[in-house]
């Protein structure tokens, strides 16, 4: 088995090191007949006999005709993989459950277009159709289903077609080195109390969530979750999109420590807690800190700080 | 479980879909029973309907109930829901019934498959040059569906027909090497239903008044000769049928069983010709009176008619001789004379009072013969196609009342008079004359040149052809029945043309047919044998074939990959020298990125590999001169650089 394997690994590996784009060449894509060619074979065994039965000259024309049509259908199958150029993009990070994008950007230099491409990452996996317009490019995206936090690498992905005629499918193996990070599925929990500020003198109301101080209007660089969504709707969106401003929130610390949560609990599911205070934090606009085991990072907010503390998560050894 | 994407149909298939349905099963309206066709056109107008509005499909019982009644329709028509016109009949139904449950990718591809097989069926019809035309143009809309199906809404109509003839002009060779190549086995594999070869015309076996002249009216073509040497004159080509010995009073009908072979002695030279026959679905051939020798699978009848082993039921060659001049049994046997003197107990007796009345005065048949001719050619008697109703007893009514008539008339009469006067005579029918196509040379012969003739036994010179007609419109048999017409007689359009050009084109348009009909619809399993020896081949079996074709079509989809494979260049020359550049530094384990620039990769490889750097950057400063300069024709910089590459 383990030759076997090597062999497939060979036969399907990316070019050099996974990251260059691949171009397909004849030597890796594989034609096989489809259902619907098999049943066409049928079709036309049943139109020879009847051709021959009833002699019909102009009968066995049509029949050669159509086989000599499944013939060429499968040589433009493979023409219509030949040659695009497979080149691998950046996976955004996704939570557990919830759909993994592989991007990969296809282009074309044929002056014909190159239809019905399918991509799948797998059995069982969800199968995504594209297109490739002449001498053009088209970005898509593998999608996989996530059920576990972590590094997700992307498996042998299956290339195929069976546009023009259906009658075959050309396909080909992709294996681009690409991994998409997995957070934990977050558990909504109610965030623990406030620690102790580590400044002294910051020292003020005991809930610096509701130090909520007001509106302004919303720039660019401002994160959508700050946005006051509710505010917003209220006027129709007629007028620009709101912030809310909290004041002092950089004063007030909240430590999200692996000890406040639960003990009893499995330690997937403290990572859960964990990642939940993590979304909720950022979502009021605290600054916040995560303290695992082994593993601390200082109190912060933002869009980078929530990024470092779901990735701690989710590579956090289990 | 959901539908894949891929696996749902859009909304703009349902077109393609429709027209595909539409032109399959169009054609077939010209020879379905109305009802049919109507509930066809409904159940397609519903569909269409249901499409337009977006509504929904009808579920399982109304369709089952549909099916009931198209059943129940067609087994009530044709009483069978097999056979050949049935069979296509429920295909129809069944094409229209698809589109009313078009829900997945699936289903369209059964309304496409359905289409092809309903192309084969068209040809149970016609096998025309037209039919063949319009067909592969309804190939190549059904192939355009399935190309539709398969691209979704990306794939345009103008696009897609397009490739639609890209690929059918690609499957051509292959069709090609396959009609000629493919073993062919010569059909039927199984016994075929009655209506196999329905709805032909031709000569029938009996005759009675009225039914040549029937036939007069078709412009059809019967068969086709071509004489290894100079046709003989018009007037002498008797294509002989069935001949008739039994009189009933009205019909005439040939005498059943199988009697002694005949004894022919040849005065003239064999005629080597070969003939063409359309098929008319009995034994008998139309060969030139006398056939001579007669291939392995012919026999000769008591009666001098050509008779194959089995019904002539499709279109087929003979190779035939003929001799112009004979002696047929000179010694007759006494039933058979007895039997060619013998008129019904009471019929017509105002003719047989007129010919015993010609015997008494004179009793030597040659004269009586002449007779009976000098009264046809009188000035009374009309050759007409036209003739009136018969009464009673049908020649006296004729010789002696209406005297207007067809040559079925003329012979009919001609016999009962020589048999009433004692002269052993029978009826011959089969077609006279011809028209040579100045195109091919064929000698084409058409229904309406369908004929009947009398024979008559002379002691010592035998069944000598004697022919009625000739003696009432002796430009019959000279010029053919368009001349012996008087203007006003209902001849088919076909026959009667008589401007010059449309005649020449009509005589273009019969010789392509002919051609298409010898040698592509004739290719049968002889014609191919032929074609082979003459490739150098003359006894291959299966097994040779098979390897043949496999080497051709592998040939041909190795010529087709190889275009596929083939993409034009597009870089220009400097960027072509550049790829080669960085080709033979990968040898080296150097990759430029996608996204290096030349210098930035000069640059880089200053402290990766300080070796190869220079060379590099002579090769990258070369390439942007070459392809970014004011002069940028100037390659010889870039070559050398490449050359001097480690």
């Amino acid at each position: 088995m383990p030759l076997l394997a090597e062999f497939k690994r060979r036969l399907f590996r990316w070019q050099s090191d996974g990251t260059a784009p691949l171009r397909l060449g004849q030597r890796r894509i594989f034609i096989l007949p489809t259902r619907a060619g098999l049943l066409f074979a049928a079709a036309l065994l049943a139109m020879l006999t009847g051709a021959i039965n009833y002699n019909l000259a102009l009968g066995h024309a049509l029949v050669f005709l159509l086989a000599g049509l499944a013939l060429v259908g499968m040589v433009h199958a493979f023409r219509n993989l030949y040659g695009l150029t497979i080149a691998p993009g950046r996976c955004l990070p996704v939570f557990a459950g919830d759909l993994a994008l592989f991007p990969l950007q296809l282009s074309s230099d044929r002056a014909a277009p190159r239809l019905a491409l399918e991509l799948c990452a797998g059995d069982g996996q969800p199968a995504v159709t594209c297109a490739v317009a002449a001498h053009g490019l088209t970005d898509t995206s593998v999608p996989m289903t996530t059920t576990r936090r972590g590094w997700l690498e992307l498996p042998r992905t299956r290339l195929s077609t069976t546009y023009p005629l259906g009658l075959f499918v050309a396909w080909s193996y992709l294996q681009p080195a690409m991994r998409c990070l997995v957070y934990p599925q977050p558990l909504p929990t109610p965030l623990p109390p406030l620690q102790a500020a580590t400044r002294a003198g910051d020292q003020r109301g005991a809930n610096g969530q509701e130090d909520f101080s007001g509106f302004r209007e919303r720039q660019p660089a401002d994160s959508p979750r700050h946005v006051a969504w509710k505010a917003s709707a209220r006027d129709g969106g007629q007028r620009p999109l709101l912030v809310k401003q909290f004041a002092g929130g950089a004063q007030h610390e909240l430590r999200l420590d692996w000890d406040l949560t639960p003990e009893a609990a499995a330690p997937e599911a403290r990572i859960a807690v964990l990642a939940g205070w993590v979304l909720a934090a950022e979502e009021d606009g605290a600054c916040y800190g995560l303290r695992l085991p082994g593993h601390e990072i200082p109190a912060a907010s933002g869009d980078l700080h929530r990024h470092r503390c779901l990735e701690a998560l989710a590579l956090f050894p289990a | 479980m959901s539908t894949r994407p891929a696996e749902a149909l859009d909304r703009g298939a349902a077109p393609w879909l429709f027209a595909a349905a539409l032109a399959t099963t169009l054609p077939h309206a010209e020879h379905q029973p109305l009802w049919l066709s109507a509930l066809t056109a409904a159940i397609l107008a519903w569909a269409g309907w249901l499409w337009w509005r977006n509504e929904r499909l009808p579920g399982r019982w109304p369709l089952i109930l549909l099916v009931a009644v198209a059943c129940g329709g067609v087994l009530f028509e044709f009483r069978t829901l097999f056979g050949r016109d049935a069979g296509v009949a429920m295909l129809v139904v069944f094409m229209a019934m698809k589109l009313l449950e078009l829900r997945s990718r699936r289903d369209a591809i059964v309304v496409v498959t359905l289409g092809y097989f309903l192309l084969l069926t068209h040809y149970f019809y016609s096998q025309s040059i037209p039919t063949g035309a319009w067909l592969l143009a309804t190939m190549t809309l059904v192939t355009a569906t399935l190309i539709r199906l398969h691209g979704g809404a990306a794939s345009t109509p103008m696009a897609t027909l397009r490739y639609a003839g890209l690929l059918t002009l690609q499957a051509i060779p292959f069709m090609l090497a396959l009609y000629l190549l493919f073993p062919r086995i010569a059909g039927p594999l199984w016994g075929l239903p009655q209506d196999a070869h329905a709805g032909r015309s031709g000569l029938s076996e009996t005759m009675a008044p009225g039914n040549i002249a029937n036939l007069a009216l078709s412009g059809e073509i019967a068969f086709r000769v071509r004489f290894a040497e100079a046709p003989p004159p018009r007037g002498r080509l008797y294509w002989r049928g069935p001949v008739l010995e039994n009189y009933d009073g009205r019909t005439w009908r040939p005498q059943p069983g199988r009697l002694r072979p005949p004894q022919i002695e040849a005065q003239s030279p064999a005629l080597a010709y070969e003939t063409t026959l359309e098929a008319h679905q009995q034994r008998w051939l139309l060969a030139l009176d006398a056939p001579g020798m007669l291939p392995a699978d012919l026999t000769l009848d008591s009666t001098l008619t050509a008779t194959s082993r089995l019904p002539i039921t499709q279109r087929q060659r003979f190779s035939l001789t003929a001799i112009l001049d004979y002696r047929f049994n000179r010694n007759e046997d006494q039933p058979v004379l007895r039997r060619n003197l013998a008129l019904p107990g009471n019929a017509n007796p105002r003719s047989r009072e007129l010919a015993e009345s010609w015997r008494q005065a004179d009793p030597d048949p040659e004269r009586l013969v002449q007779k009976a001719l000098t009264l046809f050619s009188g000035a009374s008697f009309t050759y007409t196609l036209q003739p009136p109703l018969l009464g009673e007893h049908p020649v006296d009514d004729f010789l002696f009342v209406t005297q207007r008539g067809f040559c079925e008339h003329y012979a009919s009469a001609f016999v009962v008079l020589m048999r009433a006067a004692g002269v052993p005579a029978r009826v011959v029918t089969g077609y006279q004359g011809g028209e040579a196509n100045p195109v091919d040379g064929f000698i084409v012969v058409r229904q309406s040149d369908a004929h009947a003739w009398a024979e008559v036994w002379f002691a010592g010179r035998g069944w000598t052809r004697i022919d009625p007609t000739a003696a009432v419109s002796p430009t019959r048999v000279e010029s053919g029945i368009v001349a012996a017409m008087p203007a006003g007689e209902p001849l088919p359009a076909l026959i009667q043309l008589r401007a010059n050009w449309l005649r020449t084109l009509q005589f273009r348009w019969e010789a392509i047919n002919n051609a298409w009909n010898q040698y592509v619809l004739g290719y049968n399993p002889e014609r191919q044998r032929e074609f082979l020896s003459r490739l150098g081949l003359p006894n291959p079996d299966w097994r040779n074939l098979a390897a043949i074709l496999a080497i051709i079509c592998g040939t041909l989809l190795l010529a087709i990959t190889a275009w596929a494979l083939y993409q034009r260049p597009r870089l220009d020359p400097a960027a072509r020298l550049w790829q080669k550049a960085l080709r033979r530094l990968a040898r080296r384990q150097v990759n430029c990125a996608p996204w290096e620039t030349p210098l930035a990769f000069a640059r880089r490889l200053e402290h990766e590999r300080p070796a190869l750097a220079p060379a590099v950057r002579e090769v990258a400063n070369a390439y942007l001169q070459a392809r970014y300069s004011r002069f940028p024709d100037d390659l010889t910089k870039l070559r050398a650089a490449i050359a001097r590459l480690p």
